[in-house]
């Protein structure tokens, strides 16, 4: 009887400790949730519009073949995001970005189908158009020392008449390239598929969480040799199931169609490229100093200029290479190629929390503030919204989106 | 009790992470100069901000009593209202307007609602006169130096009816003179009836002309001295909670070493001003010494140190400058750092620190390099870089993470200071680096230029502070109107030769 007593009262404390341990888990977890808002604020939002869409539309929304779609639709704003992202950091802005292009598009084309040079040596040579684009930018602004606004405008001007003679003898001008095709629409070869799923697109993503699983592990094995402060266990590994089971769920989800396109593979390379530079080098620390205040950077021996021509010349690439994406999507060169593109891009970076103040602004956060406002577009066409409607929505949640972030600002943060 | 003009009782004030004012109690009587003192971040500016109603009713918990009244201010315009002013530790002034447009700001003087520039410009130009500030109330705000910007936010503050007037480290800019102007200032108004809350970190000002004088320390109320009980001595124990007997700590005589920066006729002409800034500049600096600037604001002394490091403001320049006897003349300051020369702005706000990075990034940007290896940093030496720093100059902050706009004014100055040291150059030129830093913490800064010096690193050392130029140069060279007009060995340097010559 005596040890019966004894076993339940193991049991019982055993309880009691579970329950204070569920306790101060999600009490923890709601402490670096809520210290770090700002920077979750713009994948709630995310989710909740798919909640939202997927809800409205009976599931529509959320169908293999509709998320590859979104992903096409916002690939070439992401990548031109990414360099805005680091022009409104500086304290710029640049609004040539949409004409160049469609310049670069409508140069690559003529390239092609007029001159007849083979695709891989011509997307390099555009690609150089429009770094060249961006550097006379940075060259207006830096060296000539005129506002970005109008530097940028003139550009935006100049490109599109560019575009006019490019296209003048030949007009709207179609492609049938095997590798434009395939930047436009293309997928990763499968290898086979297995269980209907795209079988390469799978081992990419399984890849990809293993690496993403080990180098957070490393980063905190690192911080506890240096004795820093660092997640507790369990809310590290919940952490890591999370995230994982977000890129396992996108991954199948993908596979169950046609598998990662190239697309999503250019904006994953551009967006990891440029998350590193910021994140990890010198660079990218003297690009957010520049930002947050010119006078002290240059005092501290960083050279104001070259991080401005540096910069522009990011843009004028990437918008370049946002300009093939384009072409290839529609697979012909028009006059209108992307007019009011620039708009999109910078409204991206701002609901992605890039501060027009400067010195703040993160690239992942652009890219998700680009698929916010394809997925509002998106999401309100499936429901057979009006372009009305969807404006509006459109300005309301750009609006909202800056609200949230100049009111989360000054909320303490702490290492996550 | 009766004659109090101002009580604040039990003010509690906290920050994510920080308690600021810990049941805070403050009186201030009728027609006093009040001394409000403590170390860096003691919270002080805290206390004047939650006064003033910067931090609105609701923000902190206690209670304001001023004239008798309970007050709940909600905003700047409310507690202005009310007779009360305040000067901030960070200047308010729109750079780009002129000086009479700035005094009369939110307060325009109008005539059937149409503002009266004649009336305003000639009121200006009294207020002007009041603080003695000799220049053009046309004039704009931004070409005038950071002394002459803090007078003008005087001039502003007394333009406005008060009774109350509160001034956050009036003084951390300017030099003796002007230091002295403003005291007696105090001391005239406070004839006319007007009280002051004065924080200064200068206890000679406190000894000076206060009437009594508050002590705190991490957001408690220490002690509230009388005028007979005010000593240097009782407010310094009061404020770090120990006596310290040497201000500035001992160094051997310098025994001289091969010159490591010499100028030869240097000349500097700002476009922005106009102005011929240095004239035929020759100085030189050896090997683990210190040499000082001295002079009066505005003569010079900054721009020829930013003539020498890589001229960011782009003047014309002519003359020489050789490091190690080698000719060199650096057109961008990264070519300095680059050579081992840093310099360190008398300007935090503007040109020394990135407010919205944290502590540590704002530490280590000008010398990622040795924190970087193939261009990508090491962030955790980063972080131990920080932790050295807050450790050793003693950074008042919750943790190297804290965003600089968070930090209190005197710890941002060590962040600067802490900057421009992890540099690590062979020739640190500092420009006022103590400016706003309270005694403890400048026996530390002190005492690490020490260090510094016997690693064989060489300083020229800016100061307005006379007593700290003279105690911690080994030679000194006194800057009139950008030319030297006197080079004063350690036996030589005393008060009166240097205003002599700063005067000339
Ligand atoms: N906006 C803020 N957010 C967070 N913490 C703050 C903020 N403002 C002040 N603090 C903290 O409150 C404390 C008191 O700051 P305060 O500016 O009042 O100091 P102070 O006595 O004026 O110092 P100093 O002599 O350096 O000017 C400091 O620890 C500071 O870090
Ligand atoms: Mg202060």
């Amino acid at each position: 009887m005596r040890i019966f007593n004894d076993l339940w009262q193991k049991i019982k404390d055993k309880i009691g400790d579970y329950r204070k341990y569920i306790v101060r888990f999600f009490s923890d977890l709601w402490v670096v949730f809520r210290n770090n808002i700002r920077d979750y604020g713009m994948y709630i939002a995310l989710v909740t519009i798919f909640i939202f869409f997927t809800i409205t539309t009976s599931g529509l929304f959320l169908t293999p073949r509709n998320v590859f779609n979104l992903i096409q639709q916002t690939g070439y704003i992401a990548v031109m995001s990414v360099g805005m992202t680091l022009i409104i950091v500086i304290r710029h802005i640049d609004l040539s970005v949409g004409s160049i292009a469609g310049f670069v598009g409508a140069v690559l084309a003529v390239l092609i189908v007029t001159y007849n040079v083979p695709s891989v040596l011509a997307i390099p040579m555009v690609l150089l158009v429009g770094l060249g684009a961006g550097f006379i930018t940075g060259f207006l602004v830096a060296k000539i020392g005129i506002p970005a606004f109008v530097a940028s405008l003139g550009g935006m001007f100049a490109y599109r008449g560019l575009i006019f003679n490019s296209l003048q003898s030949t007009g709207t001008l179609g492609l049938n390239d095997p590798i434009i095709h395939a930047i436009g629409g293309g997928t990763i070869p499968a290898i086979t598929r297995v269980a209907g799923m795209h079988l390469l697109t799978l081992i990419i993503g399984v890849v990809g969480i293993i690496l993403f699983i080990y180098s957070t592990y490393k980063t905190r094995q690192e911080k506890m040799n240096y004795d820093f402060k660092v997640l507790p266990l369990d809310l590290f590994i919940a952490k890591l199931i999370f995230i994982s089971a977000a890129i396992l769920s996108i991954t199948i989800l993908l596979a169950l169609y046609k598998g990662f396109s190239w697309t999503l593979v250019i904006v994953l390379v551009v967006v990891a490229i440029y998350h590193f530079m910021t994140n990890m080098t010198v660079l990218g620390r003297h690009i957010y100093a520049v930002g947050g205040n010119p006078d002290a950077a240059e005092l501290s021996g960083i050279s104001v200029k070259k991080i401005t021509y540096f910069v522009f010349s990011s843009m004028g690439l990437l918008s370049g290479l946002g300009g093939i994406m384009y072409l290839a999507r529609l697979n012909s060169a028009t006059f209108t190629a992307g007019e009011g593109l620039e708009l999109q891009v910078i409204a991206g970076a701002f609901v992605g929390g890039t501060s027009a103040a400067g010195g703040i602004g993160k690239v992942t956060g652009s890219v998700i503030g680009a698929l916010v406002m394809a997925s509002l577009i998106n999401g309100m066409q499936m429901m057979s919204l009006g372009s009305n409607i969807q404006n509006i929505v459109s300005g309301v949640v750009l609006v909202a989106a800056v609200i949230f972030d100049v009111k989360t600002r000054n909320m303490k943060k702490i290492e996550a | 009790m009766s004659d109090h003009i101002l009580e604040m009782k039990n003010i509690t004030k906290t920050f994510p992470g920080v308690k600021a004012l810990d049941n805070v109690n403050f009186q201030v009587e009728q027609g006093e100069i009040h001394f409000l003192v403590g170390e860096n971040g003691a919270g002080k500016s805290t206390l004047m901000k939650v006064l003033s109603g910067i931090y609105p009713t609701g923000n902190y918990s206690g209670q304001i009593i001023f004239n008798g009244e309970v007050q709940d201010f909600r905003s700047i315009a409310e507690s202005e209202a009310a007779g009360l002013a305040i000067i901030n530790q960070e200047l308010a002034l729109v750079p780009e307007m002129s000086v009479y447009e700035n005094i009369y700001l939110a307060h325009e003087i109008t005539k059937r609602k149409i503002i009266d520039w004649n009336q305003t410009i000639h009121m200006a130009d009294k207020q002007l006169k009041k603080v003695k500030l000799n220049v053009n109330p046309g004039n704009k705000v931004k070409d005038l130096n950071v002394g002459q910007q803090q007078l003008v936010e005087i001039a502003k503050a007394l333009s406005k009816n008060v009774t109350l007037l509160i001034l956050d480290e009036p003084t951390a800019a300017l030099n003796e003179n002007d230091s002295e102007n403003l005291l007696n200032l105090l001391v005239e108004l406070k004839k006319e009836g007007v009280t002051s809350i004065m924080i200064s970190h200068k206890l000679k000002e406190v000894t000076a002309i206060a009437d009594s004088c508050t002590v705190i320390r991490d957001g408690l109320t220490i002690s509230t001295l009388r005028k007979e009980e005010i000593k240097e001595e009782r407010i310094i124990k009061d404020m770090v909670g120990r006596e310290i007997d040497n201000i500035f700590p001992q160094r051997p005589k310098y025994k001289p070493r091969e010159v490591v920066l010499e100028t030869k006729n240097i000349n500097a002409y700002d476009f922005a001003s106009s102005k011929q800034v240095v004239k035929d500049a020759n100085i030189s600096l050896r090997k683990g010494e210190v040499v000082g600037l001295a002079g009066l604001m505005g003569a010079g002394r900054s721009e020829l140190a930013l003539s020498i490091f890589g001229n960011p403001r782009d003047y014309e320049r002519t003359g020489d400058l050789f490091l190690h006897g080698k000719k060199v003349n650096f057109n961008h300051p990264g070519e300095a750092l680059k050579s081992g020369v840093v310099y360190v702005s008398e300007d935090r706000k503007s040109e020394g620190l990135i407010l919205r990075q944290d502590v540590k990034q704002n530490i280590s940007i000008a010398n990622l390099r040795s924190l970087s290896k193939h261009g990508v940093i090491d962030k955790n030496e980063e972080i131990i870089v920080a932790e050295k720093y807050r450790k050793d100059i003693n950074i008042k902050t919750p943790s190297i993470e804290q965003t600089l706009e968070n930090l209190s004014g005197g710890n941002q100055q060590k962040v600067s200071v802490s900057k421009g040291l992890f540099s690590n150059p062979d020739i640190l030129i500092l420009d006022e680096p103590t400016r706003g830093i309270d005694v403890g913490a400048k026996f530390e800064i002190y005492t690490l230029i020490n260090e510094l010096i016997n690693q064989g690193m060489s300083i020229i050392m800016i100061s307005s502070e006379l007593p700290e130029l003279l105690a911690m140069s080994d030679r000194l060279y006194v800057v009139a109107e950008g030319k030297i007009t006197g080079e004063l060995s350690k036996e030589e340097a005393t008060q009166e030769n240097v205003m002599k010559l700063a005067t000339l």
